[in-house]
């Protein structure tokens, strides 16, 4: 049994705006409009681009101490997270698996979490049955739109003038056209930007408003995923899942000093064991030489043909101007400049590890 | 010269023995911008329904695959730094191969561009 694809508030104006639609996690979303994928990729670097996020799943968490609690659920220090600040974060398995990842954001009388579009249904029951105390809401009457690019502070900032004052990770209400909105300064193409939770009666006219700003175009799922990749971003099902440790998808960043030192979130053992000793395979940027991207599953060798790991995430990076991609590879083959031999359609392709991001980020701190 | 179209979106022209075969404007349009294309080398021989080649747009790859027998004579070297050609222009100066058919009876197969007009709506 399969259920129609659901649609966001700004379904009507994807279609009007001339968006490719398709189901993505069970949504009928725009890969890309008229401009095409790689257009809409460098519309976001140079400019300003505007994405609908509305099949992420928004959730309010209301109670006492709700970052505290949090913390049971997470690796992250979210009972520190101050008022009005956001912070990146994943849910654990008892494995020390990543669950799904998430953005919580201390609102001040309560917290706003943002997951992923296709574990909205695992997530929600998740915290229901682990946050005692916290009312855990799922809204489904507003939008999410992210603008992201050098240009996302005038494209905003023009009709919300506090938005100019945020900086990277923060979190406000504010109105826009007289309609509140929550703002917070964040995303997830590697450049400056917003998401904005618009009440969905709004939302088109909303939308239309940033639209209409000379350095805003639409954007669809084809260049988030070009962008994120470029920015050395994991997806969620691609490069992270359920058996995949944050240790060995280089994600130790997100995770704070303190509760790196005192654990209590669920697969702790192996988090902090990985974080002692290191973990066995680790997820690396790769860069092939030549112009055959390489995609998931692409087979990764070492210089003696042994195979070393495998294609997570891959694509043509438009802003690189080649192809760029992410994989695991066994530890001590992860170093930056090693050369590596990518499998693709039984052929090798010369590649070599490379840091991550492939491009600069360009977040405003 | 006649022009011949497959199912997979292939154009083929054909003059006596020798054909010239790309990919049709709908294919390149459905693709999205074409960023690599991998070619077999000359000389090769291949039969109908085999694999000939791959292109890769931005998001993903697609299979060429051949719409009748034959031997590749010539493969336009210009698209492996320019495979953007295949979205400016897929059915002229983007053509993928020139080949040798032979059984010049399986063209039938194939359809006119009435028929692939049909096909693709």
């Amino acid at each position: 049994m399969t259920d129609a694809p659901k649609r966001t508030p700004l379904y009507d104006l994807h279609v009007a705006l001339g968006g490719k639609m398709v189901d993505f996690a069970g949504w009928e979303m725009p890969v890309q409009y008229p401009m095409g994928i790689m257009g809409e990729h460098k519309q976001c670097r140079e400019k300003a681009a505007l994405f609908d996020v509305s099949h992420m799943g928004q959730v309010i968490l209301r109670g006492d101490n709700v970052g505290e609690k949090l913390e049971a659920l997470c690796p992250q220090a979210f009972a520190t997270l101050k008022e009005g600040k956001a912070r990146y974060g994943f849910f654990t398995n008892d494995d020390g698996g990543i669950m799904d990842d998430l953005i919580v954001s201390n609102a001040g009388d309560h917290y706003f979490v943002v997951v992923n579009a296709a574990l909205r249904h695992q997530d929600i029951p998740h915290m229901k049955a682990h946050l005692d105390g916290v009312e855990v809401t799922e809204i489904f009457d507003r939008a999410l739109v992210a603008v992201q690019g050098p240009a996302a502070e005038n494209v905003v900032g023009d009709l919300c003038p506090a938005a100019r004052e945020m900086t990277f990770m923060e979190t406000i209400l504010a109105d826009i056209d007289g309609v509140e909105c929550r703002i917070s300064r964040l995303g997830y193409t590697g450049e400056d930007g917003y998401e904005i939770s618009i009440p969905e009666a709004d939302a088109e006219r909303i939308t239309r408003l940033f639209l209409a700003h000379d350095d805003c175009e639409p954007a669809g799922l084809g260049a988030r995923d070009s962008l994120r990749l470029e920015a050395g971003l994991c997806l969620y099902g691609n490069d992270i899942d359920q058996s995949t440790s944050p240790i060995e998808a280089s994600l130790a960043w997100a995770i704070q000093k303190r509760r790196k030192e005192e654990g209590g979130f669920p697969g702790a053992a192996r988090i902090q064991k990985e974080l002692a000793e290191g973990a066995a395979k680790k997820l690396v940027g790769i860069k092939p030489s030549g112009r055959a991207p390489a995609r998931q599953h692409v087979e990764i060798q070492c210089a003696d043909g042994n195979t070393i790991g495998e294609i997570t995430s891959g694509c043509f990076g438009p802003t690189v101007g080649g192809p760029v991609a992410m994989g695991y590879v066994a530890a001590p083959h992860g170093k930056p400049g090693e050369q590596v031999k990518l499998i693709i359609r039984g052929k090798p392709h010369d590649a070599e590890i490379t840091a991550l991001p492939f491009v600069t980020q360009n977040y405003k701190r | 010269m006649t022009t011949y179209y497959s199912e997979d979106h292939e154009w083929i022209t054909v003059e006596g023995d020798t054909a010239t075969l790309g990919i049709t404007k709908h294919a390149a349009e459905q693709l999205g911008e074409v960023v690599f294309i991998e070619q077999q080398d000359s000389g090769e021989e291949f039969e109908k329904g085999g694999e000939i080649g791959v292109i890769e747009s931005v998001k993903a790859a697609s299979e060429i695959y051949a719409p009748l027998d034959g031997e590749i004579t010539a493969i336009n070297e210009t698209l492996a730094d320019n495979p953007g050609a295949l979205n400016e222009d897929p059915e002229g100066a983007a053509w993928i191969y020139k080949i040798k058919l032979s059984d010049t009876s399986q063209l039938e197969d194939l359809m006119d561009l009435d028929g692939y007009k049909a096909l693709i709506g």
